[in-house]
C-alpha cells in the first residue's frame, strides 16, 4: 500500500466515528497494541523533544526501506505514534520525504490537540522526515 | 469561616464573561487559575477605556491627556503600594510580570552585592522563574546556588535552611505559595530567621497575592514580586516591591527612556526610584487594568475570597480522595486552593486530554518545576487550581469526569 492509500484508509476509519470518545477509544486501543520498540532503543537519542509525554522513535534501514518503531509513556500519544508508523513505516526514503503530512487535520485529531501536544506531534513527523532525508542522502552518497 | 450563599457566587461569576462560554459544547470548568486567572468586566473595560479615552504617553507631556494619563498611572502605583502596605509608592516598580521582576532583581542586586565565593539560597519547591535567574547570577559572579530541600509532604525543611544560611549568603529567594503543590510557605518565619543573620529575603508572590492579603511591612521582606494576570488583572504587567535602602543602591537593569536623569556622551545620570528601573514607555493600559483588578479584589474582600477558596480546597480534597487510585501530591497543612494529583495507571497527559473534552481545563506536566518533580520522583501531575469563582458543582463535574477517564483507560 502506498503512503497515500494508507492515509485514505485512515481518513475512512476515522470518519466512522461520530463521537470523540469513540475516536479516543480507538486511539487508546491502538496505543495498547502498537508493537513496542526494543528496550535498548529507548535511548535519549531516540527521545523526541516537545512532547508533554515521553516519545521514543527508532528507525531501521533495510534494503532501501525504512522501518519505524515507537513508544510513549502516554497511551494516547502512543496511539498517534502508531498512526504515523502505519503511514510512514515500510517505505523508501524518497517516498517518505515527498509525502504529505496534513492528514492529521483530516482525521480530526490536530484540531483536538492543544498546541503543546501538537508540537510533540509535529516533532514526531519532523523526526520521521529527518530520518528519511538522512537515509536518502546516504543512498545518494553510496551510489 | 463564613457561609457563602449560592447567589453571591453566581453574581461574582457574572462579573467574568468567559465563565459562561462553552468548550466542545460543554460548560467551561476553569481549574487552571494558577496559570492565569480570568478577568472581570471591570478590568477588561479599564483597558479598553484607557485606549478609547485616555491614551497618551506618560511623564513627559505638558498637554492635558499626558498629564491625565500620568496621574492615573501613578495613582495605580499608589494603589499597589496600599494593597501590599508598602511604606512608599516609590518602592513599587512596574515590570512585565513576576518573571521580569525576578530577572531585574537577580541581575541588578547581584551586580552590586554578589561576589565570588558568596551564595544564594533558593528552594526545591520553586518555579523555574525563581531558580534560573539566580543560577545565572551565581554563574556570572562565581557564586554558589544552594537549595533548601522539600519534605515528601511538600514543605520546606527549615532546619536545613537555617544551616544553609552563612555570612556568605547574600539572598534567600523563596516563593510565597508553591504553584505546583499549593504549599503556603512560612515566609514570615523564614524572613525572621534570615534577618537574624542579616540576610535579605526575596518572596516570589506570583501565586501569593491572589489568595490572601500581603503586608510587606509586617512580613518585613526585602523584596516581593507579583504578576497582575494571576490576580484577575491583565497579562503583561506585574511588579516588584523593594525596600528603598536596597533599591537606591542597585544599578538600573535596562537603560533608556524614563529612567534617565541627564545624558551627555561623557556621562549619564539616572532618575530616582522607581523610575530608575522603568526604562522605555511603560505598559500604561495594563497598569489601568491592574488598578481595576485591585479595586475588584478590595470590593470583594479577603473574607469572601479566603472563605470561598478554603471551602473549595477542602471539598475538592475530600471528593478527590474518595476516588480509588487518586494520590494527592503535596499535603502540607497550609495550602492554597491548588491540588496536584495523580491517577494510578493513567498518564497525566492522557487524563488531561480526556478531561479537556469534558470542558474541564486542568494543567498537566511539570508546571515549570522540574527540580521539584525530580525530588518527588515523578515526571508530572494533573493540577486543579481554583479561584473564588469556582463552585462545588464544578468540582463534582471534575470528579465525574475523572471516573469516566478511569473507565476509558480501564
Amino acid at each position: 500500500m502506498t503512503i497515500n492509500e494508507t492515509i485514505d484508509q485512515l481518513i475512512n476509519e476515522f470518519n466512522q466515528f461520530d463521537d470523540w470518545m469513540d475516536k479516543y477509544n480507538y486511539l487508546i486501543e491502538m496505543g495498547r497494541s502498537v508493537p513496542l520498540i526494543d528496550e535498548t532503543q529507548k535511548t535519549d537519542a531516540n527521545l523526541i523533544v516537545g512532547c508533554q509525554s515521553r516519545v521514543w522513535l527508532s528507525s531501521e534501514y533495510k534494503e532501501g526501506i525504512i522501518y519505524f518503531t515507537a513508544d510513549s509513556d502516554a497511551v494516547i500519544t502512543k496511539g498517534i505514534a502508531y498512526l504515523l508508523i502505519r503511514v510512514f513505516s515500510g517505505h523508501t526514503p524518497t517516498e517518505i520525504v515527498e509525502a504529505e503530512t496534513g492528514f492529521l487535520d483530516k482525521i480530526g485529531l490536530k484540531e483536538h490537540l492543544s498546541p503543546t501536544r501538537s508540537n510533540g506531534l509535529l516533532s514526531m513527523v519532523k523526526q520521521i522526515k529527518l530520518y528519511a532525508f538522512a537515509y536518502q542522502v546516504k543512498e545518494k552518497n553510496s551510489l | 469561616m463564613i457561609e457563602i450563599p449560592e447567589q453571591k457566587i453566581q453574581s461574582v461569576r457574572n462579573d467574568f464573561p468567559i465563565l459562561s462560554r462553552s468548550i466542545y459544547g460543554k460548560p467551561l470548568v476553569y481549574f487552571d487559575n494558577a496559570a492565569t486567572t480570568q478577568k472581570p468586566n471591570s478590568v477588561i473595560d479599564a483597558i479598553s477605556n484607557y485606549y478609547r479615552n485616555d491614551n497618551a504617553n506618560v511623564h513627559r507631556g505638558v498637554h492635558y491627556l499626558s498629564q491625565y494619563a500620568t496621574g492615573a498611572f501613578e495613582d495605580v502605583r499608589k494603589k499597589v503600594a496600599t494593597f501590599v502596605n508598602a511604606p512608599s509608592p516609590n518602592e513599587i516598580i512596574f515590570t512585565r510580570g513576576a518573571t521580569e521582576a525576578i530577572n531585574l532583581l537577580a541581575w541588578s542586586y547581584c551586580e552590586m552585592f554578589l561576589h565570588a565565593g558568596d551564595d544564594i539560597i533558593v528552594s526545591a519547591l520553586d518555579h523555574h522563574s525563581n531558580i534560573v535567574p539566580w543560577q545565572a547570577a551565581c554563574e556570572r559572579k562565581g557564586a554558589r546556588l544552594k537549595v533548601v530541600p522539600v519534605t515528601p509532604e511538600g514543605q520546606l525543611n527549615l532546619e536545613v535552611l537555617e544551616q544553609l544560611m552563612t555570612e556568605r549568603t547574600k539572598m534567600v529567594a523563596i516563593s510565597h505559595i508553591s504553584n505546583t503543590l499549593g504549599t503556603i510557605n512560612p515566609i514570615a518565619e523564614i524572613i525572621a530567621m534570615a534577618h537574624l543573620k542579616n540576610i535579605p529575603v526575596f518572596v516570589d508572590g506570583a501565586q501569593g497575592l491572589s489568595h490572601g492579603p500581603v503586608d510587606v511591612q509586617k512580613l518585613d521582606c526585602d523584596f516581593y514580586a507579583f504578576s497582575a494576570h494571576k490576580m484577575y488583572g491583565p497579562m503583561g504587567i506585574g511588579g516588584l516591591y523593594g525596600k528603598t535602602s536596597w533599591l537606591v543602591e542597585m544599578p538600573p537593569y535596562q537603560l533608556g527612556g524614563e529612567m534617565i536623569d541627564r545624558v551627555t556622551f561623557e556621562k549619564t545620570t539616572y532618575n530616582e526610584i522607581p523610575y530608575k528601573f522603568e526604562a522605555g514607555t511603560p505598559n500604561v493600559a495594563d497598569v489601568m487594568g491592574l488598578g481595576a483588578a485591585i479595586d475588584y479584589l478590595n470590593n470583594l474582600g479577603w473574607d469572601f475570597i479566603t472563605s470561598q477558596e478554603n471551602d473549595l480546597l477542602k471539598y475538592a480534597t475530600a471528593r478527590l480522595q474518595e476516588i480509588d487510585g487518586i494520590t494527592i501530591v503535596g499535603t502540607s497543612a497550609q495550602k492554597a486552593a491548588i491540588i496536584s494529583f495523580l491517577i494510578e495507571g493513567i498518564h497525566f497527559f492522557d487524563a488531561g486530554t480526556i478531561l479537556d473534552h469534558f470542558g474541564i481545563a486542568v494543567r498537566t506536566g511539570n508546571h515549570c518545576t522540574q527540580p521539584l518533580m525530580e525530588v518527588l520522583g515523578i515526571s508530572g501531575t494533573l493540577r486543579a487550581s481554583m479561584a473564588f469563582y469556582n463552585t462545588r458543582a464544578e468540582i463534582d463535574m471534575l470528579v465525574d469526569a475523572i471516573h469516566k477517564v478511569k473507565t476509558l483507560f480501564a
